[in-house]
């Protein structure tokens, strides 16, 4: 933004030509006073400076005034104005004289972004000038030079229209073998693909066999960058002879980095590929002396050649020397990840290993340590996990408190995967927990309260040892202070108080809960710990009652003397008389609570303290009241059934199998909504039926053809509005019958009701596991449950596959269509059009332009969904809101149904000038 | 391939940014500012490849300046280490015993080196001589 810039903007004089500032000059300017605040009025006097300069008839002052601008608008973040940069920079790439134009195109590659468009059909032009062989050849090369510069530059990337026009000039270039032109070809190939693909592809592909070596070099680099990832790699099937010729012959390491590179992504698609490059590989692996290269080498080995074991062997080898090398943490890096390469098949190897990767646990860089730590982690297995686990909790008190969190989050994500797939001695796993609560830098709090608490649950054998580990967390009067540790407190006294007959000592795990620095607790933890001693106390007055009650001579001796309570002992006493003050004190104070959940426990448990007391009466007076006694009797059993039902781990299905009350009618219900529901949505909510899941499933499968209609009406609303409905765990997989509440016809595994104990209780799978570990306790696990595992991050990057469909257009069937973009943009197109014209009312109107706009574009930035207009394509209910997560289905569909991919991405491509900031970018970069 | 090369000196000052892919301005602040945080506090015991975003930038530290390249994740670490290490030697041949003000001062033909050796993200020219003697070339016309 010039500051004060004068409204006529008078031409520069003379001597404002005369006395203009150079480069050099500016930048001694901008060094005068290095304060921020000096040098931002430094640079906005400087550019008022250039504005008016750049406007000057006389190339050489614009020219310096460009050159300036450059400078300011690459290093300082200059805030320009609607890009200044791009029109006179277009003007210039005109001029005659060499050093000018080279300028103009340095600023113009710096300065053409989506934003200054508008201006491209005057380089166009230019461009296509400056691109046509003529005059003298040395001039030319070097205008020529510069042009392919600015096409290979990031610019033909934001301006795809300019890279399709520009494609035909390419060819004589290429065929001149300029590794400018190849590196041009590739951006303007990766820019505009539908465009490009049938003109360049052929005369880059013949640049790989061209005898000299930049252009092969810049070639192997151009199809390398084509083929990443993101791409399909299958159309660059074809071009294997040509880089076999160059992996076998090419002297230059970087090419054949390049080469190994396209390789590595062509050879699991094709397995004689495989057999043919494994011998230059091993060769190249054997006899170079490049760090680089041996690196690449053994990357493609056990990544793409993992059948062939003597490479493997030898690639094994070089890994082995990487991570030896002491002086080299790079070397020892990258011989971590190498090992991290290696199948599942070379896990032994690994484990070889293991005392090196072991001890770059305590590396002092982070890469490596983490790189160590991930590949214990692929170590563990069932046999292994107890001295692994053990191993990494105990190094994570050495480690710094990030790294040593890093390590808890892997070692508590591992034991859990899969309901604890691993873990067969739960008593270790219990005190591991609990070890990894107490060190020193946990914050893996919630993590590990939610699994003390899970095992209990799922696991009856552990719940000796989880008391017992629970009881040592409790009694620490230190870890009341942590409030990391918060979680795994309210998870250790829920346990104690839930499994309380395991409890050797009630009469200490009452005062560990009501010890006074629980006041330190939050309010939530504390209800939790009150609970907790309300339950402990129900549990051993029942106890105590039950002993009364089972040999009368014990009553008559109970009654009458206050030593019973020591006699009722063996471990379980009833501390009634002592507990009576001891609960009262402690928790008095929270009668003036304002957390109502804290109010309400602490009221209940005094108020069962006073009811108690009357036991005590009755021993006091000494008087025989039967009936008082029997009903104190039979108040403390209540009490005791309350908390007796055994509660067990919750589905994440569970939702769906509570049954629908039959007052609630979900079909007034919706109808209300009709006002805000979407245009596509407005099919009349009649005929959308919710079926009363209460009436089960018979009469519904009684109507196969209804509930089909229904549910695919359903779906379509889900996927809308995939954000209001709960998550379907496994049902997905049958998309046709929305799930039904107490479903009588789904199978066995079903049916793990909660109070039907032996059918829950299930070992997890299959028998050869159960052969394995006759030992391990049974663990309940309920269908569908995979939240836990899909708690390890994946790593994943969903990204679209682009250019794979032109390339294979040109390669291998030729059949392109580029109208069915269009097709797809048109139609969207037409579909508001025709709205706009059929709208009745204007709010209706208003409606349907609303959610156009609002739908529209989400689908077209998540491409793998289906148009709406393509309903008999798969089931619908996959593709609600799951495609983030699930990357590779993308991949799937795009290879499997060929045509829908191309025109997926190209409808893609087709639309990114129109959305230009932001996402695009991230989308490159990030 | 190469997403984009800064040349940073300690106290975070922009020597010279290329990018290899569009941004926007706000956007390259941003990449500067994080690329520098990450980088100059890593001691020189430790690997020269840090993980950024979703990519990882390789780079060597030379006197007060920091050469950082931010690569793919499956790009060879090695190779673009080897890449910094020929284009420092390249700018130390062409100004003869190159600094910080050299680069400085001479912004636009840095730009011009980086242009022969590195285009379109990729490594066009690995041969020194070649690219000093084109250099010498450019010189002459101007």
């Amino acid at each position: 933004m010039a500051p004060t810039q004068p409204a006529p903007a008078p031409a520069p004089s003379l001597v404002d030509t005369l006395f203009q500032r150079s480069l050099g000059d500016l930048v001694k300017f901008l060094r005068a006073d290095p304060s921020a605040a000096g040098e931002s009025t430094a640079v906005a006097r400087a550019l008022s400076e250039i504005h008016r300069e750049i406007r000057a008839p006389d190339a050489a002052t614009k020219a310096t005034a460009l050159k300036k601008l450059t400078y300011l608008s690459s290093l300082h973040f200059a805030p320009v104005a609607s890009h200044p940069l791009a029109f006179p920079a277009i003007e210039l790439i005109a001029s005659p004289f060499l050093p000018h134009k080279r300028l103009a195109y340095l600023a113009a590659s710096l300065s053409l972004h989506p934003a200054s468009l508008s201006l491209l059909p005057l380089a166009t032009h230019q461009l296509h000038k400056d691109l046509s062989p003529s005059t003298s050849a040395a001039a030319s090369h070097n205008v020529s030079s510069l042009a392919l510069q600015l096409l290979a530059s990031p610019a033909a990337a934001a301006a795809p229209d300019l890279a399709a026009h520009l494609a035909h000039d390419l060819v004589p270039h290429l065929s001149r073998g300029s590794p400018r032109a190849i590196a041009a070809a590739a951006r303007v190939i990766a820019a505009s693909p539908s465009a490009a693909v049938p003109i360049l592809f052929k005369p880059l592909a013949a640049c790989l066999a061209l005898p000299d070596p930049r252009a092969s070099t810049a070639a192997a680099a151009a199809f390398c960058e084509l083929s990443a990832p993101p791409a399909d790699a299958a159309p660059f099937l074809p071009l294997a002879p040509d880089l076999y010729n160059l992996l076998t012959t090419s002297r230059s390491n970087w090419a054949l980095i390049k080469v190994l590179k396209v390789f590595g992504r062509l050879a699991p698609l094709e397995s004689r590929l495989a057999a043919r490059i494994v011998d230059p590989v091993c060769q190249l692996l054997a006899r170079s002396a490049a760090m680089s290269l041996t690196f690449e080498c053994i990357r493609t080995v056990l990544t793409a050649l993992p059948a062939h074991d003597t490479a493997v062997c030898l690639a094994i080898g070089k890994a082995k020397e990487f991570l030896t090398a002491e002086d080299d943490p790079n070397l020892r890096y990258l011989g971590l990840l190498a090992l991290g390469m290696l199948g599942p098949t070379y896990v032994s190897t690994v484990h070889e290993f293991r005392d090196v990767i072991a001890q770059s646990l305590g590396d002092a860089d982070s890469n490596i340590r983490r790189e160590a730590l991930h590949l214990m982690m692929r170590m563990i297995d069932r046999n292994n996990i107890m001295g692994i686990a053990g191993m990494l909790v105990s190094h994570a008190v050495k480690s710094d408190p990030e790294f040593a969190n890093d390590i808890l989050g892997a070692v508590l994500a591992a034991c859990g995967h899969n309901v604890y797939e691993l873990v067969s001695d739960f008593d270790w796993y219990v005190s591991l927990l609990t070890d990894m609560a107490r060190s020193l830098h946990c914050a893996q709090g919630d993590e590990i309260g939610r699994q003390l608490v899970d095992v209990g649950l799922r696991v009856q054998d552990a719940r000796p040892e989880l008391v017992h580990s629970s009881r040592t967390l409790l009694i620490d009067p230190a870890l009341l202070a942590n409030h990391l540790l918060c979680p795994v407190l309210s998870a250790a006294a829920w346990v104690s108080g839930e499994y309380v007959n395991f409890t050797k000592d009630p009469v200490e795990l009452v005062e560990a809960l009501l010890q006074p620095r629980t006041s330190l607790l939050p309010m939530s933890v504390r209800a939790v710990y009150i609970q907790a001693v309300f339950k402990v106390i129900t549990f051993c007055c029942n106890s105590y009652v039950e002993r009364l009650s089972d040999s009368s001579k014990e009553v008559a001796v109970g009654l009458n003397g206050l030593s019973i309570d020591e006699t009722v002992s063996e471990g379980r006493k009833a501390p009634l008389l002592s507990s009576d003050e001891q609960i009262t004190v402690p928790i008095g104070p929270l009668f003036e609570c304002n957390e109502v959940e804290v109010l309400e426990r602490a009221r209940n448990l005094i108020g069962f303290v006073h009811l108690i007391r009357e036991v005590q009466e009755l021993k006091e007076s000494k008087v025989y009241d039967d009936e008082k006694h029997s009903w104190v009797k039979e108040l403390v059993k209540n009490m005791q059934t309350v908390f007796s039902q055994e509660i067990g781990p919750v589905s994440s299905n569970a939702q769906e199998k509570v049954s629908l009350p039959d007052y609630i009618v979900l079909n007034e219900t919706l109808a209300e909504l009709d006002d805000i529901v979407s245009e596509d949505d407005t099919t009349p909510s009649s005929s959308i039926l919710f079926y009363p899941r209460s009436h089960g499933s018979i009469e519904n499968r009684n109507e196969p053809a209804l509930s089909l209609g229904s549910s695919s009406l359903l779906s379509e609303h889900r996927k809308r509005h995939g954000l209001y409905y709960l998550p379907t765990g496994k049902t997905e997989d049958e998309p046709v019958d929305y799930p039904h509440a107490n479903d009588p016809l789904l199978p066995a595994s079903n049916e793990s009701s909660l109070d039907d104990k032996s059918n829950t209780a299930q070992p997890i799978t299959c028998g050869k596991k159960l052969k394995a570990l006759k030992s391990r306790p049974k663990v309940v696990k309920l269908d569908g449950e995979d939240f836990l595992s899909s708690m390890v991050p994946s790593a994943n990057v969903p990204k679209e596959d682009s250019l794979s469909g032109a390339v294979r257009g040109v390669l291998l069937d030729r059949d392109l269509k580029p109208s069915s973009s269009q097709k797809a943009s048109d139609r969207a197109y037409e579909g508001i059009v025709n709205k706009m014209e059929t709208g009745g009312s204007s709010s209706q109107w208003k409606n349907n332009v609303d959610a156009e706009l609002v739908g529209h574009p989400t689908s077209s930035s998540r491409p793998s969904i289906q148009p709406s207009h393509e309903k008999e394509s798969t089931n619908p209910l996959e593709s609600d809101g799951k495609e983030v997560k699930e990357p590779k289905r993308h991949r799937r569909s795009s290879r499997g149904g060929h045509h829908q991919g191309k025109h997926k991405h190209r409808e893609r491509h087709s639309t990114q000038p129109d959305v230009p900031q932001a996402p695009i970018i991230q989308d490159f970069l990030l | 391939m190469i997403r984009f090369i800064l040349l940073q000196n300690r106290q975070g000052k922009t020597r010279l940014a290329k990018y290899y892919v569009p941004l926007e301005d706000s956007e390259k602040h941003k990449v500067e500012y994080e690329v520098h945080r990450l980088v100059v506090n890593r001691d020189p015991k430790f690997t020269n490849f840090v993980e950024f975003r979703t990519h990882k930038v390789i780079y060597r530290r030379y006197a007060g300046l920091f050469f950082s390249m931010c690569v793919d994740i499956t790009d060879n670490e090695l190779a673009y280490l080897e890449c910094i290490h020929l284009f420092v030697e390249i700018l130390d041949h062409f100004f003869s015993n190159v600094c910080e003000l050299d680069l400085v001062f001479n912004f636009h033909k840095v730009y011009l080196i980086l242009d022969e050796f590195i285009l379109a993200g990729e490594l066009q020219e690995t041969s020194k001589r070649a690219i000093i003697e084109r250099m010498g070339e450019l010189e002459k016309l101007d």
